[in-house]
């Protein structure tokens, strides 16, 4: 399953997308954000499900934009610390951020 | 989470129906999902895996208040009380909330099971706007969930939205969408996205003299375009349906339609013997949960909680 | 020499006149529907108020939203280009700018010489702007002026669960039903939108010194909060809504018709003296 965390506004769609079908639940991610806005859990859109995956917190979804921004991901130097840290890949960013800060 | 006042432009009509085919005493498992939105509030109870009867009602300020009156609506006249149910659950925005239910779902989850239990297994894209968001949802032919996008952030593309624009130009969320086919040409769709600034936009087109149903078309028609985005990103599939109020609104559904190059399916039961039973779009997620508590008990994985 | 600034808002205009680089008037006008209008009608009651007619400004330079619809202006420069100049001209030790107006939320980093070095815009979202405390100062049903003031008593740390103007309606007409004291909702939508002006300027780097311009810089509640949202005491000058104006004015004495901005790049064009009309 495809999870996107986050919102669309006036000014762009931000979002977090997590692929719970790759994601093992490690929580390596979990650790290394600086805002602390991912946790590990149940998989609240399978109720029959007993996997653990990682999703964005519930708090977090509304600001994702600005939780996100200092980590420039997209456009910084290097990927972000929770895409980088990620084996299967299960962690990635919509264009958002790249749109408004990065250079254009 | 706005109480009723004088000038109801907003408020969808109360619903509440009982299936005349089923004598609930004679069934096994009873269950019931509670949906407790922003906006309206729902209750479903299904007998055995139909479907028994539903109560729809505005939510007030307090959520476990909303979630009894709902489940009042629903067991009005059915001689079915609480007790007699095996297992309930909740869902929706005020989900946390709900005093009767035994567990809670998310409204994603929720809404892909009611929209297959209504829609039936062809459906592949589900479309809900709540009151206060806007969900799209792939599912497969068991209505379990592939992929989900939310936005409950911004009043843009939400039932809100909408309300917003009916107070400010005084008509009814009901007469909106009919009204902006009145209209000889199609015009430019209002350009701010944020609803604030939209209305600003809506108050210098009326001081310009543009027909309201011309307004009227063009806030439907950014609407559906905004809807149309957040749909493209995810990818939207055949059979496609919408969920929820703004399923009601043609002004925004058939412009949606247009922008996708998608039909949305029929509005009608997949089970022909519902052939006549009333397919209210509001109760998709109150369905679903309905459903997850049945099955929840018919596998062994929750125990009845039926006192009578 | 005798120059103008001018700063057409999406809610607000607002006008500088300098005299050999001193301000000799400043005035201000609702922008309304008819902006082109609002330009002419402030920048002419301006004028008036300092004696001079039309032909005696030598450049005027507009900036804001609207900028482009200043009919008279011989230049249109950036916002951001123009607080830069404006905020630097008052303080030259500032290095960053937060400028909140009715429509939009920046802030930007700039160089000892008032240059954009960087910025990071909050736009076509109401709830990082004025427009949002004015919402909720309607759903409170009073001033922005009383929400401010009354703000200031309060001691509690409501947050905010909407981040939307609207939503955000809702939520304190919620607050209101429960019998949370007004006080203490107006300190909650101060502190919801500093949290958000303060996540926009940390993108661009929170160096001192810090200056707040633009109409939501005259609210106090906000201001505290920004500073305790911060931990920084940020500088506000009087009359922070004309900075704008008057950053553009400097440009019209220096000659600056255009000034193109992007984050981390500047590039500007200055006018031969001699050029200009």
């Amino acid at each position: 399953m495809l999870a996107f965390y986050g919102f669309k506004d006036g000014s762009g769609d931000w979002f977090i997308t997590i692929d719970t079908d790759k994601c093992t639940g490690c929580g390596a991610c979990v650790e290394v954000c600086p805002t602390q806005a991912l946790a590990v859990g149940e998989n609240a859109y399978d109720p029959f499900s007993e996997v653990h995956v990682a999703r964005v917190k519930d708090e977090e979804r509304k600001k994702i934009r600005y939780a996100c921004a200092p980590c420039e991901p997209g456009y910084g130097a290097k990927p972000p610390p929770c895409v980088a840290v990620c084996e299967p890949g299960a962690i990635a960013h919509s264009e958002a951020w790249q749109q408004s800060y990065g250079n254009k | 989470m706005a109480e009723g006042t004088s000038n109801e432009y907003w408020r969808w009509p109360e619903g509440k129906w009982t299936n005349p085919d089923i004598d609930w005493k004679k069934g096994t498992i009873i269950a019931a999902g509670v949906d407790v939105g922003s906006v309206s509030s729902q209750v479903v109870v299904v007998v055995d895996g139909e479907l028994y009867s539903f109560g729809n009602t505005r939510t007030g300020y307090d959520s476990p208040d909303s979630a009894r009156k709902a489940m009042h609506i629903a067991l009005e006249e059915t001689g079915l009380t609480v007790n007699n149910i095996d297992y309930c659950i909740g869902t929706g925005y005020g989900r946390v909330n709900v005093p009767m239910a035994q567990r809670t779902i998310t409204e994603i989850a929720c809404h892909a099971r009611g929209a297959n239990f209504m829609y039936g297994p062809e459906v592949r894209t589900v479309m809900d706007m709540g009151g206060q968001d806007c969900k799209a949802i792939n599912c497969d032919e068991k209505g379990k969930v592939l992929n989900f996008m939310m936005n409950d952030k911004c009043a843009a593309g939400t039932g809100r939205g909408m309300e917003v624009f009916a107070d400010l130009i005084r008509v009814p969320v009901w007469e909106i969408g009919p009204r902006s086919f009145q209209i000889e040409k199609e015009p430019p769709m209002i350009s701010s996205t944020c609803v604030v600034f939209a209305k600003s936009e809506v108050v210098g087109l009326l001081e310009q003299g543009v027909p309201e149903n011309d307004i009227m078309a063009a806030y439907c028609a950014a609407m559906a375009h905004r809807i149309m985005e957040l749909l493209n990103r995810l990818g939207v599939h055949e059979k496609f349906v919408i969920t929820g109020g703004i399923a009601k609104n043609e002004g925004v559904v058939k412009r949606l339609e247009k922008e996708l190059g998608i039909k949305t399916a029929e509005k009608k039961w997949h089970k022909p013997e519902y052939k006549n039973y009333p397919f209210d779009t509001q109760i998709a997620g109150a369905a679903g949960a309905a459903l997850f508590a049945e099955a929840m008990v018919s596998k062994g994985k929750a125990k009845s909680v039926r006192k009578a | 020499m005798i120059v103008a600034g001018i700063d057409l808002g999406g809610k607000n205009a607002h006008v500088v006149i300098l005299k050999d680089d001193e301000v000799v008037a400043q005035g201000e006008n609702a922008t309304g529907i008819q902006k082109a209008v609002a330009a002419e009608t402030v920048y002419d009651e301006t004028l008036n108020k300092a004696g001079f007619n039309r032909k005696d400004v030598k450049r005027v330079v507009a900036t804001g939203s609207a900028g482009k619809r200043v009919a008279f202006a011989d230049g249109v420069i950036p916002d951001a280009a123009a607080d830069a100049r404006g905020v630097n001209r008052l303080f030259p030790s500032a290095r960053t700018v937060i400028d909140v107006g009715a429509e939009e939320g920046r802030a930007i980093k700039i160089s000892p010489e008032g240059k954009v070095l960087d910025f990071a815009i909050n736009e076509k979202c109401a709830a990082g702007t004025g427009t949002f405390v004015e919402a909720m100062a309607r759903a409170l049903e009073i001033s922005v002026e009383e929400m401010a003031t009354i703000s200031l008593k309060s001691n509690s740390s409501i947050p905010m669960n909407a981040q939307c103007a609207v939503f955000g309606e809702s939520e304190v007409v919620s607050l209101i039903h429960q019998k949370v004291e007004k006080q203490d909702i107006a300190k909650a939508v101060h502190d919801a939108i500093a949290g958000r002006i303060a996540s926009v300027a940390r993108i661009i780097g929170l160096e001192k010194d810090v200056v707040v311009i633009g109409g939501m810089a005259k609210n106090n509640g906000f201001i505290d909060s920004l500073k305790k949202e911060t931990h920084l005491d940020v500088i506000v000058p009087p009359d922070p809504d004309f900075v704008g104006a008057l950053g553009a004015a400097v440009a019209a004495a220096s000659g600056v018709l255009q000034e193109q901005v992007e984050a981390k790049v500047v590039e500007l064009e200055t006018v031969e003296e001699g050029q200009a009309s």
